[in-house]
């Protein structure tokens, strides 16, 4: 038989605030345990808690991104189970009453065509600590650093049909949030936590299947597996007669595959209700409107911009919009070249998708990282362009940037003596010595098989170390040969 | 006989050194001494940190605040740093506060000397102070008899002379209730009025903290220290506190004159005693002496009030007590097995039959199917009973009724009959769900016992509760009345 796979993916977006959701408490990662946890945190007996208002702008900002509603009111809601990392024995979330609802992403599948999904609802909500059970012998460790840490919890439809297409809208939500600045989008410090609910169905059923709900995804690569793991799981489960249970299941990154970590029946009463310690969040016509002007220019957008700005093919364009970092970067690359800068998008472009990433890549880098600035590869571009030097030796200088062997491409240009030769004269007299040299090809060339003219041009500019000019090489050598 | 003096009579006192902080001190930490065995009004008493504030006054600190060298006691709902907070439950018997609560910070401010925590129903959570794990609170006007709850204990206090005031806290009638029962002016201001930062949450849309004191001008001195807006309190209200003290001093015997006070009918029906309903008719007939107009008036939704608020108190206590696990303060079982072990053996052990009680009742309200039909309904009679108030008040200016159906009762009467306990309040809850500001004021005696006549007003106007029982006051004794034993 065969299988549909449906997929909606619920994601954990860490807010880039200062300070807690409910608490005057730092939110920075990384602290010793249970020092950035206030009194509200810990939860004495006796403290209220009282709303970051920026958690309620970024929120906004999110919202307005995907095109959602911003609700007028929305209320925070108790969701209540027993853990040690919860202090409350209840997390302050939003249920009934979310404050983004409606939204949507659109998405580039990988065979280029476009498709949009739906996303349910974004709510606010508190984060949980840590439990430790590594560290302490027979006990569990309590960190409560991370407690009360904001988050936007994302909710998508059950729009998308295969994980590469979980995966392009993973990205896309990782890159917007970071867009907006309202995420740092760091996986690894658990920023940005995908979970995706998973089920399968006969190609043509109108029902969904029954979905498992996989955690513990923390990169893109693993959620791919983990649901390319969860589908194979389901289908095999099915096909031998089996039944999909209801559950929660854990990926484990090391095996490469899913495991049982709750059913349903196991599943918890949250007894969910109004948190009567805070007022709805009221949101009026101008604070959205605000927040809309606040607004930076979003990946879509910028995608169209630098197509019809730059010149640039769709495909690159929206490679270099695939994060606000690798966009900013570009545009100050172009806009260090000088001059038309409608002119330099493309080679721009080149260098940055191929030189530089290869080189990050291979140096592990990030771009807010690179060695070489945007500045830097902006005055690489500009010799290049002007034909100080060629494209060859452009690369040589690059490497050079990269290594850290000067502060600007002319500084290398002019430290290495790498100045392309222009001068007619000194060419002429690199071309006339090949042509001494080359009795046999000049022959060739004159019979008719002029594509020999490609080893002459290689020969002057090995000659004249790679400087010549080889646009003049070349039509020297044509109009010397010609004669 | 400072304990017989008012607090502005202290207070000049204070001021004129005619008697040192530490002098006033003394005599009250010898009265605790010499009466509260009997009474068991505190759980904490600070005697020493007491001793060394009421010096540090003296020295200075505080100079010219309006309650500069007060002694008072603090309900020990309130949160007071490096003293033992136990709410009167086992499971914060071990508990030492880290902060202040805004109205022990606020009252701290205004200068006064605390003197200890007073004792309560465990978490607030009773009607005659029985639930507390420090054991019942006697009435001083009859050591038999229970103060009333929650706040029992600083009420017994006051009326016995303990203290000249005291911190409590309302969430269906923990001030009035006891307030009558003791004999005592108590005043539960409106929702929003007095910070609930340090408070420990009952039922977080009821709960109120106010004040005890032997009269209306006692209590808008320290309810005037303890009032306005808190900004780590989001249901706290940004609003103007007016000065107490001035409007009674401005209108005194004259506010009476022409104040238009309903008596709504529910509240005089069947079930008020008639000893009861005569002293109350009598305080109402001294309100008409003195120029007020008295009508009758329905709050039609009264008889919603007992089961709106055994839904709603419950569903949110069991929200706001589970933060007591066993995990991070309070009580811990010995040697749990395992989380689950260490959950229900600590919770199990640690609270009281009454809150485990609540907390059942309250999980089961708010639990997945039964939602709609307790929790959601109860928060609409909720409105309903809200919107009875309002609508009363576009035709009066003042609620005068019973606070309770009869006078105290005996110790242990009620215990196992949780539903008649809860019936105690009926004429409290509504107010409460209402968020309305409440008082009950000395009005006679049945039996030797005290009854107090309850005065409600439109929301944030305390003053004219204060207004209305301070000129009551000022022709009638019974405030002044000391128990026998306590003079």
């Amino acid at each position: 038989m065969a299988w549909e796979t449906v997929i909606g993916l619920e994601v954990h977006i860490q807010l880039a605030t200062r300070s807690k959701i409910f608490s005057t408490a730092p939110t920075a990662y990384g602290a010793e345990p249970n020092t950035q946890a206030s009194a509200v945190d810990i939860a004495l007996p006796g403290v209220l808690p009282v709303i970051n208002g920026q958690v309620i702008r970024m929120a906004t900002l999110f919202g307005l991104a995907i095109d959602a509603d911003i609700a007028p009111k929305s209320v925070f809601a108790r969701k209540h189970y027993f853990y040690p990392d919860l202090p409350k024995g209840y997390q302050i979330s939003q249920f009934e009453l979310p404050i983004v609802a409606n939204g949507h992403l659109d998405i580039v599948l990988p065979d280029g065509t476009e498709k949009r999904v739906g996303i349910t609802r974004a709510h606010l909500e508190e984060d949980a600590g840590k439990s430790l059970h590594e560290a302490f012998d027979r006990d569990t460790g309590i960190d409560l650093n991370r407690a009360g840490t904001p988050l936007v919890e994302c909710v998508s439809e059950p729009d998308m049909r295969s994980a590469a297409e979980a995966v392009a809208y993973a990205r896309k939500l990782h890159a917007l949030v970071q867009y907006l600045g309202i995420c740092d989008g760091n996986m690894q410090e658990g920023s940005f936590r995908v979970d995706a609910n998973v089920s399968v169905r006969p190609v043509g059923s109108s029902e969904f299947g029954t979905r498992t709900e996989t955690k513990n995804v923390n990169s893109f690569r693993f959620l791919e597996k983990a649901i390319e793991f969860e589908v194979e799981r389901q289908i095999d489960v099915l096909e031998s007669g089996g039944k999909i249970v209801q559950e929660t299941r854990l990926y484990d990154p090391d095996a490469d595959e899913t495991r049982s970590m709750r059913s349903k029946e196991e599943a918890h009463d949250y007894r969910y209700f109004p948190d009567p310690d805070l007022l709805p969040v009221i949101i009026d016509a101008a604070f959205v409107e605000a927040a809309r002007a606040d607004l930076p220019e979003l990946p879509d957008a910028k995608r169209e911009r630098f197509a019809a700005e730059y010149g640039l093919s769709r495909e690159d364009a929206a490679a270099l919009t695939s994060s606000r970092a690798l966009a900013n970067y570009f545009e100050a690359t172009v806009a260090a070249v000088g001059g038309e800068t409608a002119q330099h998008g493309k080679p721009a472009a080149n260098w940055i998708m191929g030189d530089l990433s290869g080189a990050l890549n291979r140096e592990g880098l990030a771009i807010v990282d690179s060695p070489v600035s945007a500045e830097q590869l902006g005055g690489l571009i500009a010799r290049v362009a002007d034909n100080t030097i060629s494209g060859k030796i452009g690369k040589d200088v690059f490497e050079a940037l990269f290594k850290g062997e000067g502060d600007s491409a002319d500084a290398i240009i002019e430290a290495k003596g790498l100045k392309q030769i222009t001068d007619t004269g000194a060419i002429e007299g690199f071309v006339d010595q090949v042509i001494a040299d080359n009795p046999d090809q000049v022959q060739q060339y004159r019979e008719g098989k002029t594509k020999v003219i490609g080893f002459l041009v290689g020969q002057v500019m090995k000659a004249s170390k790679g400087k010549a000019n080889p646009k003049e090489v070349n039509q020297m050598l044509a109009a010397k040969l010609a004669e | 006989m400072s304990h017989t003096r008012s607090i502005r009579e202290l207070a000049s006192d204070l001021a004129a050194k005619k008697i040192s902080a530490v002098e006033l001190t003394e005599h009250f930490l010898k009265r605790i001494a010499a009466h509260d065995e009997r009474l068991n009004t505190l759980i904490s008493r600070n005697e020493e940190s007491a001793r060394e504030r009421a010096a540090a006054i003296d020295a200075g600190d505080n100079a010219g605040a309006a309650l500069a060298g007060l002694p008072i006691a603090h309900k020990d709902i309130f949160c007071t740093r490096g003293v033992r907070t136990s709410c009167g439950s086992r499971m914060l018997d071990n508990f030492v506060a880290p902060y202040d609560a805004t109205v022990v910070e606020r009252l701290a401010g205004a200068g006064t000397v605390t003197l200890g925590k007073t004792n309560m129903d465990e978490f607030a959570m009773g009607s005659s102070n029985e639930t507390s794990f420090y054991g019942s609170v006697r009435n001083p006007w009859n050591t038999d008899y229970v103060p009333g709850g929650s706040s029992g204990g600083s009420a017994a206090a006051v009326a016995a002379g303990l203290v000249p005031a005291a911190t409590g806290s309302d969430t269906g009638g923990s001030i009035r209730q006891p307030a009558a029962l003791c004999g005592v002016t108590g005043i539960k201001p409106t929702y929003g009025r007095v910070s609930r930062y340090g408070m420990i949450a009952f039922a977080s849309s009821l709960d109120q903290g106010g004040c005890f004191a032997r009269s209306a001008e006692d209590c808008a001195a320290v309810l005037q220290a303890m009032s306005g807006f808190d900004a780590r309190d989001s249901t706290s209200v940004e609003r103007e506190v007016p000065d107490y003290s001035a409007v009674l001093d401005s209108q005194g015997d004259d506010f009476l004159e022409g104040l238009k006070v309903g008596l709504p009918k529910e509240y005089f029906a069947e079930g008020l005693d008639d000893a009861s309903r005569k002293v109350i008719e009598a305080a109402i007939a001294e309100f008409e002496a003195r120029g007020a107009e008295i009508v009758e008036i329905t709050l039609p939704h009264t008889d919603l009030a007992v089961s709106t608020y055994y839904v709603l108190a419950p569903a949110e206590a069991s929200s706001n007590l589970a933060r007591f696990d066993g995990v991070r303060y309070g009580y811990r079982c010995e040697n749990p097995v395992d989380l689950e072990d260490l959950y229900t053996r600590s919770r199990g052990e640690g609270f009281g039959r009454e809150v485990q009680r609540r907390i059942m009742v309250g999980a089961y309200v708010l639990s997945a199917g039964y939602y709609d039909a307790y929790y959601l309904k109860a928060q609409k009679t909720r409105r309903l009973i809200a919107r009875d108030f309002s609508d009363a008040f576009e035709n009066v200016d003042l609620i005068a009724a019973p606070v309770t159906q009869a006078p105290a009762f005996k110790l242990g009467e009620k215990l196992d009959d949780p539903v008649s306990m809860y019936l105690n309040d009926v004429y409290t809850l509504p107010a409460s769900l209402a968020g309305l500001p409440g008082m009950s004021v000395p009005a006679g005696f049945v039996d030797g016992l005290p009854v107090g006549l309850q005065l409600l007003a439109p929301w944030f106007e305390e003053s004219r509760l204060l207004g209305a029982a301070h000129a009551y006051q000022q022709s009638t004794d019974w405030h002044t009345k000391r128990p026998a034993g306590f003079e």
